[in-house]
């Protein structure tokens, strides 16, 4: 760079030296490109159009379109607003969260959180997480790659790159089928070379909606053993695939039996709709305390160049309405139960406060709180899928829309192409992301039969009104 | 194949690595390349010999076998160690984090204010953009270049929200180290431990310019000048925009300007650390005017902040990067990529801090309330020096020069001790400061300068 400019002044006549050295120092800095999921909201919010749709980002909504505030974690933060704490506090909530965190992923019962054979650091939501592995997987392995899916949520690539991690991709959607490309998945997992890294989404796939069976799942784990290769599983859907914290956590609790050590990233942006206060957590699964504690000084370390540590508010709110008498009851109240087991354990958990004070209870409370508050945000966002794929149908469609309802979580690949996508915005209001990706969180019973009329209008005929499909199985 | 096995025993440490696989079970020679063949240039692997194999199969080995303990941070490794004393006379100078007289945290009443307006409004939690709190930026920016600042009416700042001091210097390293390649940082010596480590993850390379003299336990002026000017043309020049952290020693108002001249004539980036803006001399103008000349003079400056000391939010984790460009549109292609460097790192910022700042800084009662709090603040620390100065002077019969505590400002004093004297203020008289003879007179209260001098005078006389 200073050679480049040694050379132009060089170039220059007295006169424009003087301006030039006047000139800015970020004359080479050319514009970013857009992140291409924001750009989505960007343009959706400087449309004027009263009836536009947002299926770009996948943050939660209501049935109004509306962003969701449990009204838990509203007064929870009332409780914690500039609260006098020590950071000796603060270090003791981060580290009880982390293992409630762990308790989740791997199992209230399981022998890793037992004998605390996992580092684990709260971390920046998903992408911190993700980002302190990366950062930790070139400290460690510098000549390691890490493989990903394709597709996969667009700041992966973003994640590994800027880590300067090489990446590979292996198969993972099929565009015929609209699902998952297994025996070629298979195929990648098997030519890799041994001990490489792999990036999995346990569960909801984004952006696709696409996940293995537990059969393929079974298969997966068997070669990654027979290749001893690495999984890092990151988690940012749990409860959104099924509606079920336990049942979403599938994936990950086969690669434990078959005795992989694996790292996982979550967030609870989305499960505890607490987006923008960055709470998640990272852990790895270690050989012994020992190591765990080795592991957890480094990834710290790599931390404290970052960021330093993590916000507090998200994680006191979490904290706080596990803890807190009055703001339970309200949580009991907001809380619809669905299991008749779980009812149980709420009597007996009210009705015993000094028996159970332990940390099971804490972790039953929070997999209660999460898991059903969790089920109406699932159940709504099934019910959508099922809604939009009959309308679609019901307008006499050409089209196969049965991935619509076989794909989980929050997102659904539409199959759409850019140029309906454009289409969809420009003629539509209605803003997606350029590979087709709907955040069906953003479909509402007020909306989905306009979002059906555009989608049809856009893959059924093209804009001179000539028929673009025929009918296909 | 077993004598193939034990061969790669008794080969280089990086085999042996391998053999401790293959005695748990791997069987897997392939791996050895991929994984271990640096670990001798690595710093942070830890090379292992195995006496012998033992061909015993267990479950997997961890990947991440030979990694060693981080060393403990300096800083806060204090605070630690601290904790685990029972003396009842413990003192604990070590972090920068204000304490009332009675040595307990404080939380500020505009914060508490701004907290209940926010709970009453009953914001959503949702993502902010990757640029953070649009009200946050804005506020931020005009504290420290001042609303009136042309630099801001003509839209020439760059202001992107950090997480702290921390994470905005991070975001500065990497917009470094992408545009910039091979640029130099030059860092004070001494300054904050964790500068170096952020320029190093962020793999940008860095020199010291002197700083600190310790024979007059004030600033060697022209030691940093004349490295200021060594300095091969175009590298950024670290600052500390009021009250240096360790030493506490600032240059004068015609000291900032001779540096200012020195950096313009070599054509280096001025690149403002602002951790403390307030607490040197209690006024939040004031204590900006070093950045604020750089900026009058044309320059292209870089300024990160932190609200974690003058807003008590060090939790929250609320700073801000800002790059003052000499065009709108260099400032807008420069947020731009700022965005796209931390959107990997985090995607977007954390909300809350960003709204108690906006809400403090952005309504005009409450801002005249945090000078009034801040004033307050400064006004303690400045109180303690008087009375530490006091007390050293009184108490110490050799006649040597302690007017050092009152010529630093803010909340730290280099006191000039060297390690065998702070271990002796640690072990015998449970005052717990890091090992560079900093202490931080935020954590000192009146009722304790007596016994504080006590330590000193006995650590800088009686200990090696």
């Amino acid at each position: 760079m200073m050679i480049m400019w040694r050379y132009l002044r060089r170039g220059m006549s007295t006169s424009t030296r003087v301006r030039a050295l006047r000139r800015s120092w970020w004359d080479h800095v050319t514009p970013a490109p857009k992140d291409p999921i924001n750009a989505v909201t960007e343009a959706f919010l400087a449309d004027p159009c009263p009836y536009k749709i947002n299926l770009g980002v996948g943050a939660y909504r209501d049935d109004d379109g509306k962003p969701v505030v449990l009204q838990c974690v509203r007064e929870a933060e009332g409780k914690i607003a500039a609260t006098n704490f020590l950071e000796s506090t603060c270090a003791a909530i981060s580290s009880k969260l982390v293992e409630e965190s762990a308790k989740l992923v791997y199992g209230e019962d399981s022998d890793v959180i037992k004998e605390g054979r996992f580092a684990g650091v709260q971390a920046l939501s998903g992408t911190g997480a993700c980002r302190l592995f990366a950062e930790f997987q070139r400290r460690f392995y510098p000549d390691s790659r890490i493989y990903m899916p394709d597709p996969t949520w667009s700041n992966h690539h973003n994640i590994w790159r800027d880590a300067q991690v090489p990446i590979r991709t292996f198969h993972y959607y099929h565009p015929d089928s609209k699902g998952l490309n297994f025996v070629a998945l298979m195929d990648d997992v098997k030519n890799a070379p041994n001990g490489s890294f792999f990036l999995l989404h346990p569960c909801a796939h984004n952006p696709t909606g696409v996940d293995p069976s537990d059969e393929q799942w079974q298969e997966i784990s068997s070669l990654f053993k027979v290749k001893n290769h690495f999984p890092f599983f990151d988690m940012a859907y749990q409860g959104f695939a099924s509606g079920d914290l336990e049942r979403d956590a599938r994936a990950i609790r086969i690669f434990l039996d078959d005795g992989h050590l694996i790292g996982c990233a979550q967030s609870f942006a989305k499960n505890m709709a607490l987006y923008g206060h960055r709470v998640g957590c990272l852990s790895l699964l270690c050989d012994d305390k020992i190591q765990a504690v080795a592991i957890k000084s480094q990834l710290q370390q790599i931390a404290s160049t970052i960021y330093g540590s993590p916000p507090i508010h998200g994680m006191l709110a979490v904290s706080k309405i596990l803890s807190d008498p009055d703001i339970k009851a309200i949580w009991l109240k907001e809380v619809k139960v669905y299991f008749s087991s779980f009812s149980f354990l709420f009597h007996s958990l009210f009705t015993s406060i000094f028996i159970i004070t332990c940390i099971r209870t804490i972790g039953l409370m929070h997999l209660l709180i999460i898991s059903t508050c969790y089920k109406d945000m699932a159940t709504r966002v099934q019910r959508m899928r099922a809604t939009l794929k009959e309308a679609l149908e019901k307008l006499g469609s050409p089209l196969n829309w049965q991935p619509i309802t076989n794909q989980v979580g929050m997102f659904c690949f539409s199959g759409l192409t850019p140029d309906e996508v454009d289409r969809l915005a420009k003629e539509f209001h209605v803003y997606m992301t350029y590979d087709g990706r709907i955040s069906m969180a953003g479909v509402t019973t007020k909306n989905v039969d306009y979002l059906a009329s555009a989608i049809h209008e856009v893959t059924a005929f093209d804009q001179d009104g000539k028929i673009l499909h025929t009918v296909c199985a | 194949m077993a004598s193939s096995l034990l061969s790669l025993a008794s080969a280089s440490p990086s085999a042996s690595l391998s053999s401790h696989g293959i005695s748990k079970g791997k069987l897997n020679l392939g791996n050895t390349s991929l994984c271990f063949n640096k670990e001798k240039t690595n710093p942070f692997i830890k090379t292992k010999s195995f006496g012998r194999i033992s061909m015993v199969i267990t479950s997997n080995v961890s990947r991440f076998e030979g990694i060693t303990m981080a060393p403990p941070d300096p800083i806060l490794g204090v605070s630690e160690a601290f904790k685990a004393d029972n003396h009842e006379l413990k003192l604990n100078l070590g972090v920068g984090a204000y304490r009332t007289e009675e040595l307990q945290p404080y939380v500020l009443n505009v914060v508490k204010k701004a907290d209940k307006l926010l709970l009453e409004r009953g914001e959503n939690r949702e993502y902010l953009p990757i640029e953070g709190l649009a009200a946050f930026n804005k506020v931020t920016a005009e504290l420290l270049f001042g609303a009136d600042n042309p630099v801001i009416k003509q839209q020439r700042v760059a202001t992107v929200q950090g997480l702290s001091g921390t994470g905005s210097l991070r975001l500065a390293a990497a917009l470094i180290e992408r545009y910039f390649p091979g640029a130099k940082v030059l860092i004070s010596s001494p300054t904050w431990g964790n500068h170096k480590n952020i320029f190093n993850d962020a793999r940008v390379p860095w020199s010291e310019y002197r700083y600190y003299d310790p024979k007059t336990v004030g600033l060697d002026f022209e030691g940093m000048i004349a490295d200021i000017k060594a300095a091969p043309e175009g590298s950024f020049i670290l600052l500390h925009g009021c009250a240096h952290n360790p030493t506490g020693i600032d240059p004068t108002p015609e000291q900032w300007g001779i540096i200012a001249d020195v950096i313009q004539e070599k054509n280096h980036i001025p690149f403002f650390d602002i951790a403390y803006q307030g607490f040197a001399s209690g006024s939040l103008d004031t204590d900006a005017a070093s950045v604020r000349m750089f900026v009058a003079r044309g320059m292209e400056v870089i300024a990160a902040q932190s609200y974690s000391k003058n807003l008590g939010l060090y939790a929250e984790r609320i700073g801000a990067i800002n790059v003052v460009c000499s065009s709108p549109d260099a400032a807008s292609r420069v947020k731009s990529q700022l965005k796209r460097i931390a959107r990997p790192m985090y995607s977007n910022p954390p909300v809350h801090g960003a709204r108690i700042v906006a809400n403090v800084v952005g309504d005009p009662a409450l801002f005249k309330e945090w000078n009034v709090e801040m004033e307050m603040m400064a006004g303690r620390i400045k109180n303690v020096r008087q009375k530490l100065f006091d007390s050293l002077s009184s108490k110490d019969k050799s006649g040597k020069d302690w007017s050092f505590v009152l010529k630093q400002i803010g909340m730290f004093s280099f006191t000039g001790l060297n390690k065998a004297q702070c271990d002796n203020m640690t072990n015998k008289w449970h005052v717990y400061m890091t090992k560079d003879g900093r202490i931080s007179l935020a954590g000192l209260s009146l009722a304790k300068c007596e016994y504080l001098a006590d330590a000193i005078i006995d650590s800088y006389h009686n200990v090696g």
